[in-house]
Protein backbone atom coordinates (compact mmCIF):
# COMPACT_ATOMS: atom_id res chain seq x y z
CA UNK A 1 0.00 0.00 0.00
CA UNK A 2 1.56 3.45 -0.68
CA UNK A 3 1.06 6.12 1.90
CA UNK A 4 -0.83 9.18 0.92
CA UNK A 5 0.88 12.54 -0.61
CA UNK A 6 0.18 13.88 2.57
CA UNK A 7 1.67 11.62 4.86
CA UNK A 8 4.96 11.56 2.65
CA UNK A 9 5.00 15.12 2.93
CA UNK A 10 4.19 15.12 6.70
CA UNK A 11 7.91 12.92 6.99
CA UNK A 12 9.69 14.85 5.33
CA UNK A 13 8.75 17.99 7.51
CA UNK A 14 8.99 16.53 10.61
CA UNK A 15 12.61 15.56 9.57
CA UNK A 16 13.49 19.26 8.36
CA UNK A 17 11.10 21.20 11.19
CA UNK A 18 11.97 24.58 11.26
CA UNK A 19 13.82 24.08 14.76
CA UNK A 20 16.16 21.97 12.48
CA UNK A 21 16.91 24.15 10.09
CA UNK A 22 17.52 26.98 11.84
CA UNK A 23 19.90 25.09 14.06
CA UNK A 24 21.43 23.58 10.39
CA UNK A 25 21.93 27.23 9.05
CA UNK A 26 23.02 29.11 11.99
CA UNK A 27 24.57 26.23 14.07
CA UNK A 28 25.04 27.85 18.13
CA UNK A 29 28.00 27.27 20.19
CA UNK A 30 30.13 27.18 16.68
CA UNK A 31 34.09 27.13 16.62
CA UNK A 32 37.13 26.10 19.10
CA UNK A 33 36.84 26.61 21.89
CA UNK A 34 39.27 27.82 24.01
CA UNK A 35 41.07 26.02 27.15
CA UNK A 36 38.54 23.17 26.61
CA UNK A 37 39.83 20.18 28.58
CA UNK A 38 37.84 17.12 26.99
CA UNK A 39 37.55 16.89 23.03
CA UNK A 40 36.58 14.09 20.67
CA UNK A 41 36.24 14.09 16.97
CA UNK A 42 32.62 12.13 15.38
CA UNK A 43 33.04 10.85 12.21
CA UNK A 44 30.26 9.81 9.75
CA UNK A 45 32.38 7.89 6.92
CA UNK A 46 29.10 7.74 4.80
CA UNK A 47 28.10 11.15 4.16
CA UNK A 48 31.72 12.58 5.27
CA UNK A 49 30.42 14.15 8.04
CA UNK A 50 33.26 15.47 10.19
CA UNK A 51 32.58 17.08 13.70
CA UNK A 52 34.98 18.51 16.70
CA UNK A 53 33.58 18.65 19.93
CA UNK A 54 34.98 21.03 22.53
CA UNK A 55 34.40 20.64 26.43
CA UNK A 56 35.18 22.78 29.38
CA UNK A 57 34.46 20.76 31.93
CA UNK A 58 35.27 21.87 35.73
CA UNK A 59 36.98 19.82 38.63
CA UNK A 60 33.35 18.95 40.29
CA UNK A 61 32.51 17.67 36.90
CA UNK A 62 30.45 20.59 35.45
CA UNK A 63 30.20 21.33 31.96
CA UNK A 64 30.76 25.35 31.79
CA UNK A 65 31.46 25.80 28.16
CA UNK A 66 31.33 23.70 24.90
CA UNK A 67 31.54 23.71 20.94
CA UNK A 68 31.63 22.34 18.16
CA UNK A 69 33.33 22.97 14.68
CA UNK A 70 33.28 21.10 11.31
CA UNK A 71 30.70 20.27 8.81
CA UNK A 72 28.36 18.32 8.23
CA UNK A 73 24.01 17.57 6.31
CA UNK A 74 21.90 19.35 8.26
CA UNK A 75 20.82 16.78 10.76
CA UNK A 76 24.14 16.57 12.28
CA UNK A 77 24.62 20.04 12.57
CA UNK A 78 21.47 20.40 14.22
CA UNK A 79 21.78 17.73 16.53
CA UNK A 80 25.22 19.07 17.36
CA UNK A 81 23.93 22.44 18.05
CA UNK A 82 21.16 21.19 20.04
CA UNK A 83 23.31 19.05 22.20
CA UNK A 84 25.37 21.82 23.33
CA UNK A 85 22.58 24.17 23.77
CA UNK A 86 21.26 21.19 26.37
CA UNK A 87 24.07 20.24 28.26
CA UNK A 88 25.87 23.34 29.14
CA UNK A 89 25.57 23.70 32.93
CA UNK A 90 24.64 20.09 33.26
CA UNK A 91 27.14 17.68 35.41
CA UNK A 92 28.78 15.32 33.03
CA UNK A 93 26.82 12.81 34.79
CA UNK A 94 23.57 14.25 33.86
CA UNK A 95 25.17 14.81 30.53
CA UNK A 96 25.59 11.06 29.76
CA UNK A 97 21.75 10.16 30.84
CA UNK A 98 20.61 12.39 27.60
CA UNK A 99 23.11 10.74 25.40
CA UNK A 100 21.83 7.22 26.67
CA UNK A 101 17.61 8.92 26.24
CA UNK A 102 18.91 10.51 23.21
CA UNK A 103 19.76 7.37 21.66
CA UNK A 104 17.23 5.33 22.72
CA UNK A 105 14.72 7.72 21.81
CA UNK A 106 16.17 7.32 18.37
CA UNK A 107 15.73 3.49 18.37
CA UNK A 108 14.12 2.55 15.75
CA UNK A 109 13.60 -1.14 15.73
CA UNK A 110 11.46 -0.92 18.85
CA UNK A 111 14.15 -2.09 21.24
CA UNK A 112 14.17 1.32 23.22
CA UNK A 113 15.74 1.26 26.86
CA UNK A 114 13.01 2.52 28.71
CA UNK A 115 15.17 3.39 31.66
CA UNK A 116 17.35 5.34 29.51
CA UNK A 117 14.43 7.60 28.82
CA UNK A 118 12.27 7.18 32.07
CA UNK A 119 13.43 10.49 33.84
CA UNK A 120 14.37 12.60 30.97
CA UNK A 121 12.53 15.14 29.35
CA UNK A 122 14.34 15.71 26.11
CA UNK A 123 12.67 19.14 25.37
CA UNK A 124 13.57 20.45 22.60
CA UNK A 125 15.85 17.52 21.15
CA UNK A 126 12.69 15.80 20.48
CA UNK A 127 12.90 17.60 17.22
CA UNK A 128 15.38 14.67 15.99
CA UNK A 129 12.89 12.60 16.28
CA UNK A 130 11.98 12.96 12.94
CA UNK A 131 15.17 10.85 11.52
CA UNK A 132 13.37 7.39 13.06
CA UNK A 133 11.24 7.45 10.05
CA UNK A 134 14.69 7.78 7.97
CA UNK A 135 17.01 4.90 8.98
CA UNK A 136 20.11 6.22 6.52
CA UNK A 137 19.82 9.54 8.92
CA UNK A 138 19.62 8.23 12.47
CA UNK A 139 23.48 8.26 12.34
CA UNK A 140 23.67 12.01 11.12
CA UNK A 141 21.42 12.44 14.51
CA UNK A 142 23.32 10.54 16.96
CA UNK A 143 26.72 11.43 16.03
CA UNK A 144 27.16 14.41 17.80
CA UNK A 145 25.83 12.40 20.86
CA UNK A 146 28.63 9.71 20.45
CA UNK A 147 31.23 12.30 20.35
CA UNK A 148 29.98 13.72 23.51
CA UNK A 149 29.83 10.51 24.82
CA UNK A 150 33.72 9.75 23.93
CA UNK A 151 35.05 13.06 25.14
CA UNK A 152 33.27 12.46 28.44
CA UNK A 153 35.11 9.12 28.96
CA UNK A 154 38.28 10.83 27.50
CA UNK A 155 38.11 8.85 24.60
CA UNK A 156 41.52 9.24 22.45
CA UNK A 157 40.05 7.49 19.07
CA UNK A 158 37.52 9.79 16.98
CA UNK A 159 34.38 8.44 17.23
CA UNK A 160 32.90 6.50 13.47
CA UNK A 161 29.40 5.73 12.82
CA UNK A 162 30.13 2.90 11.61
CA UNK B 1 18.33 23.03 -24.77
CA UNK B 2 14.51 23.03 -24.94
CA UNK B 3 13.26 20.04 -22.92
CA UNK B 4 11.26 18.81 -26.23
CA UNK B 5 13.95 19.10 -28.56
CA UNK B 6 15.90 16.67 -25.77
CA UNK B 7 12.93 14.51 -25.44
CA UNK B 8 12.64 14.33 -29.14
CA UNK B 9 16.13 13.40 -29.95
CA UNK B 10 16.63 10.54 -27.56
CA UNK B 11 13.14 8.71 -28.16
CA UNK B 12 12.89 9.08 -32.26
CA UNK B 13 16.21 8.17 -32.87
CA UNK B 14 17.25 5.34 -30.89
CA UNK B 15 14.30 3.35 -30.04
CA UNK B 16 15.91 0.64 -29.53
CA UNK B 17 18.16 1.65 -26.29
CA UNK B 18 14.85 3.53 -25.50
CA UNK B 19 13.17 0.17 -25.09
CA UNK B 20 15.78 -1.35 -22.89
CA UNK B 21 14.27 0.26 -20.11
CA UNK B 22 11.85 -2.73 -19.49
CA UNK B 23 14.70 -5.77 -19.54
CA UNK B 24 15.44 -3.80 -15.83
CA UNK B 25 12.57 -5.45 -13.75
CA UNK B 26 14.15 -3.60 -10.54
CA UNK B 27 13.20 -0.54 -12.46
CA UNK B 28 9.17 -1.47 -12.53
CA UNK B 29 8.40 -0.76 -8.72
CA UNK B 30 7.44 2.13 -6.84
CA UNK B 31 10.30 4.06 -3.56
CA UNK B 32 8.25 6.09 -1.18
CA UNK B 33 5.39 5.88 -3.55
CA UNK B 34 6.51 7.18 -6.18
CA UNK B 35 7.93 4.96 -9.92
CA UNK B 36 11.58 4.60 -9.00
CA UNK B 37 14.12 7.20 -10.83
CA UNK B 38 17.76 5.37 -10.65
CA UNK B 39 20.55 7.70 -11.30
CA UNK B 40 23.22 5.35 -9.38
CA UNK B 41 24.28 3.45 -11.96
CA UNK B 42 27.92 4.97 -11.73
CA UNK B 43 27.61 3.12 -7.79
CA UNK B 44 25.95 0.19 -9.55
CA UNK B 45 24.08 -0.68 -11.93
CA UNK B 46 21.13 -2.72 -12.41
CA UNK B 47 20.48 -6.19 -13.88
CA UNK B 48 18.30 -6.98 -16.59
CA UNK B 49 16.01 -10.11 -16.81
CA UNK B 50 19.06 -11.97 -19.54
CA UNK B 51 21.33 -11.86 -16.89
CA UNK B 52 19.12 -13.07 -13.55
CA UNK B 53 17.80 -15.84 -16.23
CA UNK B 54 21.65 -16.76 -16.72
CA UNK B 55 22.57 -16.89 -13.50
CA UNK B 56 19.74 -18.79 -12.14
CA UNK B 57 19.71 -20.81 -14.87
CA UNK B 58 23.28 -21.99 -13.80
CA UNK B 59 22.39 -22.32 -10.61
CA UNK B 60 19.59 -24.65 -10.79
CA UNK B 61 21.12 -26.78 -13.48
CA UNK B 62 24.50 -26.46 -14.36
CA UNK B 63 26.31 -26.06 -11.10
CA UNK B 64 29.51 -27.82 -10.06
CA UNK B 65 33.05 -26.86 -9.51
CA UNK B 66 35.35 -26.07 -12.71
CA UNK B 67 38.49 -27.41 -13.82
CA UNK B 68 38.18 -30.45 -11.98
CA UNK B 69 35.64 -32.72 -12.06
CA UNK B 70 35.26 -35.68 -15.07
CA UNK B 71 31.33 -35.64 -14.87
CA UNK B 72 28.50 -34.00 -17.00
CA UNK B 73 28.26 -31.29 -14.55
CA UNK B 74 31.43 -29.92 -14.04
CA UNK B 75 31.99 -29.99 -17.77
CA UNK B 76 28.89 -27.79 -18.49
CA UNK B 77 30.05 -25.32 -15.10
CA UNK B 78 33.47 -25.31 -16.84
CA UNK B 79 31.95 -24.63 -20.40
CA UNK B 80 29.98 -21.58 -18.68
CA UNK B 81 32.86 -20.60 -17.20
CA UNK B 82 35.14 -20.55 -19.76
CA UNK B 83 32.36 -19.65 -22.14
CA UNK B 84 32.28 -15.93 -20.08
CA UNK B 85 35.96 -15.42 -20.60
CA UNK B 86 36.27 -15.96 -24.46
CA UNK B 87 33.25 -13.18 -23.90
CA UNK B 88 35.34 -10.93 -21.81
CA UNK B 89 37.92 -11.16 -24.37
CA UNK B 90 35.87 -10.25 -27.25
CA UNK B 91 34.47 -7.43 -25.37
CA UNK B 92 37.74 -5.62 -24.69
CA UNK B 93 39.33 -7.11 -27.85
CA UNK B 94 42.27 -8.91 -26.13
CA UNK B 95 45.00 -10.69 -28.01
CA UNK B 96 44.59 -13.45 -26.32
CA UNK B 97 41.93 -15.44 -23.57
CA UNK B 98 44.78 -16.15 -21.32
CA UNK B 99 44.83 -12.63 -20.42
CA UNK B 100 41.99 -12.58 -18.98
CA UNK B 101 42.06 -13.00 -15.33
CA UNK B 102 38.70 -13.03 -12.92
CA UNK B 103 38.86 -10.80 -10.13
CA UNK B 104 36.48 -10.32 -7.30
CA UNK B 105 36.26 -6.64 -8.84
CA UNK B 106 38.69 -3.42 -9.80
CA UNK B 107 39.55 -3.63 -6.53
CA UNK B 108 41.12 -6.47 -6.16
CA UNK B 109 42.60 -6.37 -10.31
CA UNK B 110 44.36 -3.13 -8.72
CA UNK B 111 45.92 -4.89 -5.68
CA UNK B 112 46.66 -7.74 -7.31
CA UNK B 113 49.41 -5.86 -9.68
CA UNK B 114 50.23 -3.59 -6.85
CA UNK B 115 51.52 -6.55 -4.84
CA UNK B 116 52.19 -9.17 -7.93
CA UNK B 117 53.66 -7.23 -10.87
CA UNK B 118 55.19 -3.85 -8.52
CA UNK B 119 55.80 -4.98 -5.18
CA UNK B 120 58.68 -7.81 -6.04
CA UNK B 121 60.59 -5.32 -7.86
CA UNK B 122 59.83 -1.35 -5.83
CA UNK B 123 62.72 0.00 -4.39
CA UNK B 124 63.58 3.37 -2.41
CA UNK B 125 63.41 6.55 -4.64
CA UNK B 126 60.93 4.00 -7.19
CA UNK B 127 58.08 6.54 -8.09
CA UNK B 128 54.33 5.41 -8.55
CA UNK B 129 52.23 7.83 -10.60
CA UNK B 130 48.22 7.97 -10.45
CA UNK B 131 46.23 11.42 -10.48
CA UNK B 132 44.04 13.62 -8.79
CA UNK B 133 40.93 11.93 -9.24
CA UNK B 134 41.42 8.55 -8.87
CA UNK B 135 38.66 6.12 -7.01
CA UNK B 136 40.20 5.31 -3.45
CA UNK B 137 40.77 1.59 -5.28
CA UNK B 138 42.96 3.62 -7.65
CA UNK B 139 45.11 5.27 -4.46
CA UNK B 140 44.99 2.82 -1.26
CA UNK B 141 46.74 -0.14 -2.97
CA UNK B 142 49.36 1.72 -4.22
CA UNK B 143 49.84 3.80 -1.08
CA UNK B 144 50.03 -0.13 0.57
CA UNK B 145 53.14 -0.82 -1.92
CA UNK B 146 54.41 2.41 -0.95
CA UNK B 147 54.50 1.39 2.46
CA UNK B 148 55.90 -1.52 1.95
CA UNK B 149 58.70 -0.50 -0.42
CA UNK B 150 59.60 2.88 0.28
CA UNK B 151 58.39 3.84 -3.24
CA UNK B 152 56.94 7.20 -3.91
CA UNK B 153 53.54 7.86 -4.95
CA UNK B 154 53.19 10.83 -7.49
CA UNK B 155 50.25 12.82 -8.16
CA UNK B 156 49.47 14.24 -11.44
CA UNK B 157 47.08 17.05 -11.29
CA UNK B 158 43.75 18.58 -12.22
CA UNK B 159 42.33 21.90 -13.10
CA UNK B 160 39.12 23.11 -12.34
CA UNK B 161 37.09 21.55 -14.82
CA UNK B 162 37.85 18.09 -13.42
CA UNK B 163 40.36 17.12 -16.57
CA UNK B 164 43.83 15.32 -17.05
CA UNK B 165 46.38 17.59 -18.78
CA UNK B 166 48.42 15.18 -20.74
CA UNK B 167 51.21 17.18 -21.43
CA UNK B 168 51.45 18.22 -17.73
CA UNK B 169 51.22 14.01 -16.73
CA UNK B 170 53.90 13.47 -19.23
CA UNK B 171 56.04 15.86 -17.55
CA UNK B 172 56.03 13.51 -14.07
CA UNK B 173 57.48 10.09 -15.92
CA UNK B 174 60.97 10.11 -15.14
CA UNK B 175 63.17 7.16 -15.46
CA UNK B 176 61.91 6.23 -11.85
CA UNK B 177 58.43 5.69 -12.40
CA UNK B 178 57.87 2.03 -12.13
CA UNK B 179 54.23 2.00 -13.52
CA UNK B 180 51.34 4.90 -14.33
CA UNK B 181 47.90 4.27 -12.73
CA UNK B 182 45.20 5.87 -14.24
CA UNK B 183 40.92 6.24 -14.70
CA UNK B 184 39.71 5.86 -17.76
CA UNK B 185 36.50 7.94 -16.58
CA UNK B 186 36.35 9.83 -13.15
CA UNK B 187 34.01 8.14 -11.33
CA UNK B 188 32.98 11.68 -9.05
CA UNK B 189 33.61 13.83 -12.27
CA UNK B 190 32.69 11.92 -15.52
CA UNK B 191 35.84 13.00 -17.01
CA UNK B 192 37.13 10.73 -19.93
CA UNK B 193 41.06 10.76 -19.87
CA UNK B 194 42.92 11.60 -22.93
CA UNK B 195 44.47 7.87 -22.95
CA UNK B 196 45.48 7.31 -26.00
CA UNK B 197 47.95 10.18 -25.80
CA UNK B 198 49.07 9.45 -22.01
CA UNK B 199 49.74 5.92 -22.61
CA UNK B 200 51.98 7.34 -25.66
CA UNK B 201 53.77 9.04 -23.63
CA UNK B 202 54.40 6.82 -21.24
CA UNK B 203 55.16 4.05 -23.36
CA UNK B 204 58.19 6.66 -24.89
CA UNK B 205 59.64 6.54 -21.90
CA UNK B 206 58.95 2.10 -20.77
CA UNK B 207 56.52 2.67 -18.30
CA UNK B 208 53.52 0.14 -18.04
CA UNK B 209 49.83 1.60 -17.44
CA UNK B 210 47.01 0.55 -15.83
CA UNK B 211 43.71 1.68 -16.57
CA UNK B 212 41.03 1.74 -13.94
CA UNK B 213 38.11 1.02 -16.54
CA UNK B 214 35.27 0.54 -13.64
CA UNK B 215 33.53 3.97 -15.30
CA UNK B 216 34.25 3.52 -18.75
CA UNK B 217 33.13 -0.28 -20.14
CA UNK B 218 29.31 0.25 -19.54
CA UNK B 219 29.83 3.36 -21.39
CA UNK B 220 31.53 2.93 -24.25
CA UNK B 221 33.27 0.45 -26.53
CA UNK B 222 37.13 -0.23 -24.97
CA UNK B 223 40.08 -1.73 -27.05
CA UNK B 224 43.01 -2.77 -24.71
CA UNK B 225 44.95 -3.42 -27.46
CA UNK B 226 44.38 0.11 -30.04
CA UNK B 227 44.68 1.67 -26.07
CA UNK B 228 48.00 -0.76 -25.78
CA UNK B 229 46.81 -0.55 -22.37
CA UNK B 230 49.22 -2.90 -20.20
CA UNK B 231 46.52 -3.94 -17.40
CA UNK B 232 43.25 -2.76 -18.03
CA UNK B 233 40.46 -3.49 -14.88
CA UNK B 234 36.63 -3.41 -14.52
CA UNK B 235 33.76 -4.53 -12.37
CA UNK B 236 30.85 -6.59 -13.51
CA UNK B 237 28.41 -4.93 -11.17
CA UNK B 238 28.98 -1.56 -13.09
CA UNK B 239 28.19 -3.30 -16.52
CA UNK B 240 24.64 -4.85 -15.60
CA UNK B 241 26.21 -8.16 -14.34
CA UNK B 242 26.06 -9.39 -10.70
CA UNK B 243 28.83 -7.93 -7.70
CA UNK B 244 31.41 -10.06 -6.54
CA UNK B 245 32.82 -10.48 -9.95
CA UNK B 246 35.50 -8.55 -11.64
CA UNK B 247 38.09 -8.46 -14.48
CA UNK B 248 41.44 -7.77 -14.82
CA UNK B 249 43.36 -7.30 -17.90
CA UNK B 250 47.24 -8.01 -18.77
CA UNK B 251 49.52 -8.50 -22.11
CA UNK B 252 50.36 -11.96 -21.99
CA UNK B 253 53.90 -10.80 -21.97
CA UNK B 254 53.72 -9.08 -18.58
CA UNK B 255 51.31 -11.52 -16.71
CA UNK B 256 53.52 -14.51 -17.83
CA UNK B 257 56.43 -13.13 -15.64
CA UNK B 258 54.67 -11.91 -12.29
CA UNK B 259 54.81 -13.92 -9.53
CA UNK B 260 50.64 -15.30 -8.28
CA UNK B 261 49.04 -13.47 -5.99
CA UNK B 262 47.17 -15.74 -3.98
CA UNK B 263 47.82 -19.65 -3.55
CA UNK B 264 45.73 -22.24 -3.44
CA UNK B 265 43.53 -24.71 -5.46
CA UNK B 266 43.00 -24.28 -9.08
CA UNK B 267 46.29 -22.01 -9.62
CA UNK B 268 48.92 -24.94 -9.80
CA UNK B 269 50.08 -27.43 -11.73
CA UNK B 270 51.60 -29.74 -9.11
CA UNK B 271 52.42 -29.34 -5.16
CA UNK B 272 55.20 -31.13 -2.92
CA UNK B 273 56.65 -30.43 -0.22
CA UNK B 274 60.00 -29.16 -1.79
CA UNK B 275 58.63 -27.05 -4.56
CA UNK B 276 54.94 -26.30 -6.50
CA UNK B 277 54.47 -25.78 -10.25
CA UNK B 278 52.01 -22.76 -10.71
CA UNK B 279 49.30 -23.17 -13.38
CA UNK B 280 49.64 -21.53 -16.95
CA UNK B 281 47.73 -18.33 -17.53
CA UNK B 282 45.58 -16.76 -16.85
CA UNK B 283 44.69 -19.72 -14.12
CA UNK B 284 47.89 -18.87 -12.25
CA UNK B 285 46.09 -15.85 -10.91
CA UNK B 286 42.71 -17.70 -10.29
CA UNK B 287 43.26 -19.52 -6.87
CA UNK B 288 40.67 -21.32 -5.18
CA UNK B 289 37.01 -22.01 -6.50
CA UNK B 290 35.97 -18.73 -8.45
CA UNK B 291 32.58 -17.02 -8.37
CA UNK B 292 31.45 -19.00 -11.55
CA UNK B 293 27.79 -17.65 -11.24
CA UNK B 294 29.08 -14.17 -10.80
CA UNK B 295 30.86 -14.73 -14.03
CA UNK B 296 27.90 -16.88 -15.85
CA UNK B 297 26.27 -13.34 -14.96
CA UNK B 298 29.15 -11.25 -16.27
CA UNK B 299 29.18 -13.35 -19.63
CA UNK B 300 25.46 -12.64 -19.71
CA UNK B 301 25.90 -9.01 -19.48
CA UNK B 302 28.40 -8.55 -21.99
CA UNK B 303 25.75 -10.35 -24.55
CA UNK B 304 23.44 -8.13 -23.37
CA UNK B 305 25.24 -5.15 -23.86
CA UNK B 306 26.52 -6.37 -27.13
CA UNK B 307 22.92 -6.98 -28.22
CA UNK B 308 21.68 -3.03 -27.77
CA UNK B 309 25.01 -2.04 -29.47
CA UNK B 310 27.95 -0.29 -27.22
CA UNK B 311 27.92 2.74 -29.87
CA UNK B 312 23.78 2.83 -29.23
CA UNK B 313 24.51 2.86 -25.84
CA UNK B 314 27.55 5.70 -25.79
CA UNK B 315 25.26 7.96 -27.85
CA UNK B 316 22.23 7.51 -26.27
CA UNK B 317 23.70 8.04 -22.96
CA UNK B 318 25.99 11.73 -24.52
CA UNK B 319 22.40 12.68 -25.78
CA UNK B 320 20.91 12.84 -22.02
CA UNK B 321 24.03 13.49 -20.13
CA UNK B 322 23.87 16.59 -22.64
CA UNK B 323 20.34 17.05 -21.66
CA UNK B 324 20.66 16.40 -17.65
CA UNK B 325 23.60 19.14 -17.71
CA UNK B 326 21.53 21.51 -19.29
CA UNK B 327 18.76 20.99 -17.23
CA UNK B 328 20.75 20.91 -14.05
CA UNK B 329 22.42 24.19 -14.79
CA UNK B 330 19.55 25.93 -15.33
CA UNK B 331 18.63 25.07 -11.85
CA UNK B 332 19.35 28.34 -9.38
CA UNK B 333 21.83 27.86 -6.91
CA UNK B 334 23.57 24.51 -8.75
CA UNK B 335 26.95 24.75 -9.13
CA UNK B 336 28.15 21.50 -11.12
CA UNK B 337 31.31 19.70 -10.28
CA UNK B 338 33.12 18.27 -13.07
CA UNK B 339 33.08 20.10 -15.89
CA UNK B 340 35.00 18.42 -18.30
CA UNK B 341 34.79 19.05 -22.39
CA UNK B 342 34.60 15.31 -22.83
CA UNK B 343 32.61 13.29 -20.35
CA UNK B 344 30.74 10.13 -19.24
CA UNK B 345 27.67 9.70 -17.72
CA UNK B 346 28.00 11.59 -14.60
CA UNK B 347 27.08 14.66 -13.28
CA UNK B 348 28.30 15.68 -9.60
CA UNK B 349 26.38 18.85 -8.11
CA UNK B 350 25.93 20.95 -5.47
CA UNK B 351 22.73 22.92 -4.50
CA UNK B 352 22.89 26.31 -2.64
CA UNK B 353 24.73 24.84 0.39
CA UNK B 354 22.30 22.39 0.97
CA UNK B 355 24.62 19.35 2.23
CA UNK B 356 24.02 16.38 -0.46
CA UNK B 357 23.32 13.79 1.89
CA UNK B 358 20.35 16.17 2.96
CA UNK B 359 19.87 16.23 -0.62
CA UNK B 360 19.85 12.68 -1.43
CA UNK B 361 17.21 11.59 1.70
CA UNK B 362 14.67 14.54 0.35
CA UNK B 363 15.42 13.04 -3.65
CA UNK B 364 15.11 9.24 -2.05
CA UNK B 365 11.92 10.08 -0.36
CA UNK B 366 10.41 11.32 -3.68
CA UNK B 367 11.86 7.39 -5.37
CA UNK B 368 14.43 9.72 -7.24
CA UNK B 369 17.89 7.56 -6.00
CA UNK B 370 21.31 9.28 -6.61
CA UNK B 371 24.90 9.33 -4.77
CA UNK B 372 25.87 11.43 -1.97
CA UNK B 373 29.22 12.15 -0.36
CA UNK B 374 32.76 11.60 -1.40
CA UNK B 375 32.27 9.40 -3.88
CA UNK B 376 35.05 7.18 -2.44
CA UNK B 377 37.47 9.93 -3.96
CA UNK B 378 38.27 11.81 -0.63
CA UNK B 379 41.21 13.85 -2.74
CA UNK B 380 38.84 15.05 -5.52
CA UNK B 381 36.69 16.88 -2.96
CA UNK B 382 39.57 18.67 -0.59
CA UNK B 383 40.70 19.71 -3.98
CA UNK B 384 37.41 21.36 -4.71
CA UNK B 385 37.28 22.30 -0.98
CA UNK B 386 33.61 20.67 -0.93
CA UNK B 387 32.79 17.80 1.63
CA UNK B 388 30.64 15.86 -1.12
CA UNK B 389 28.43 15.82 -3.76
CA UNK B 390 25.40 14.84 -4.86
CA UNK B 391 25.57 12.79 -7.65
CA UNK B 392 23.43 11.84 -11.07
CA UNK B 393 24.74 8.63 -13.05
CA UNK B 394 23.06 7.42 -16.37
CA UNK B 395 23.39 4.09 -17.79
CA UNK B 396 21.23 2.64 -20.81
CA UNK B 397 18.10 2.44 -18.89
CA UNK B 398 17.94 6.36 -18.49
CA UNK B 399 15.14 8.48 -20.05
CA UNK B 400 14.61 12.56 -20.33
CA UNK B 401 11.99 11.44 -17.78
CA UNK B 402 13.98 10.34 -15.20
CA UNK B 403 16.00 14.16 -16.07
CA UNK B 404 12.86 15.72 -15.33
CA UNK B 405 11.46 13.78 -12.34
CA UNK B 406 15.35 14.58 -10.48
CA UNK B 407 14.74 18.37 -11.91
CA UNK B 408 11.20 18.52 -10.06
CA UNK B 409 12.83 16.78 -6.53
CA UNK B 410 15.44 19.43 -6.86
CA UNK B 411 13.18 22.02 -6.65
CA UNK B 412 11.13 20.58 -3.98
CA UNK B 413 14.67 20.09 -2.17
CA UNK B 414 14.81 23.86 -2.98
CA UNK B 415 11.34 24.50 -1.31
CA UNK B 416 11.96 22.38 1.93
CA UNK B 417 15.32 24.43 2.91
CA UNK B 418 13.33 27.89 2.01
Amino acid sequence: MTRSDANRKDELRELYRELILDHAKSPRHFGKLADSTHFAEGINPLCGDKLKMYFRVSTHGKINDASFEGSGCAISVASASLLIDTIIGMHTDEALRFFDALVASLSINGDIDRNATKQIDLGKLRALQGVKEFPARVKCASLAWHALNSAIHQGAQPVTTE
Amino acid sequence: MTEEAASYTITSVRPSVADCRADFPALEQEVNGEPLVYLDSAASSQVPTAVIDAVAQYQRHDHANVHRGVHTLSHRATDAYEGARDKVQSFINAASKCEIVFTRGTTEAINLVAQSFCRPNLKTGDKIVITHLEHHSNIVPWQLVCEQTGAELVIAPIDQAGQVDAQQLAELLDERVRILAIAHVSNALGSILPLTQIIRSAHARDIPVLIDGAQAVPHMAVDVQALDADFYAFSGHKMFAPTGIGVLYGKESILENMPPYQGGGDMILEVRFDGTLYNELPYKFEAGTPNISGVVGLGAAISYLKSVGIEEIASHENDLLAYMTAELEAIDGIRLIGTADNKASVQSFLLNDIHPHDIGTILDHQGVAIRTGHHCAMPVMDFFGIPGTARASLALYNNADDVDRLVVALEKTVEIFG
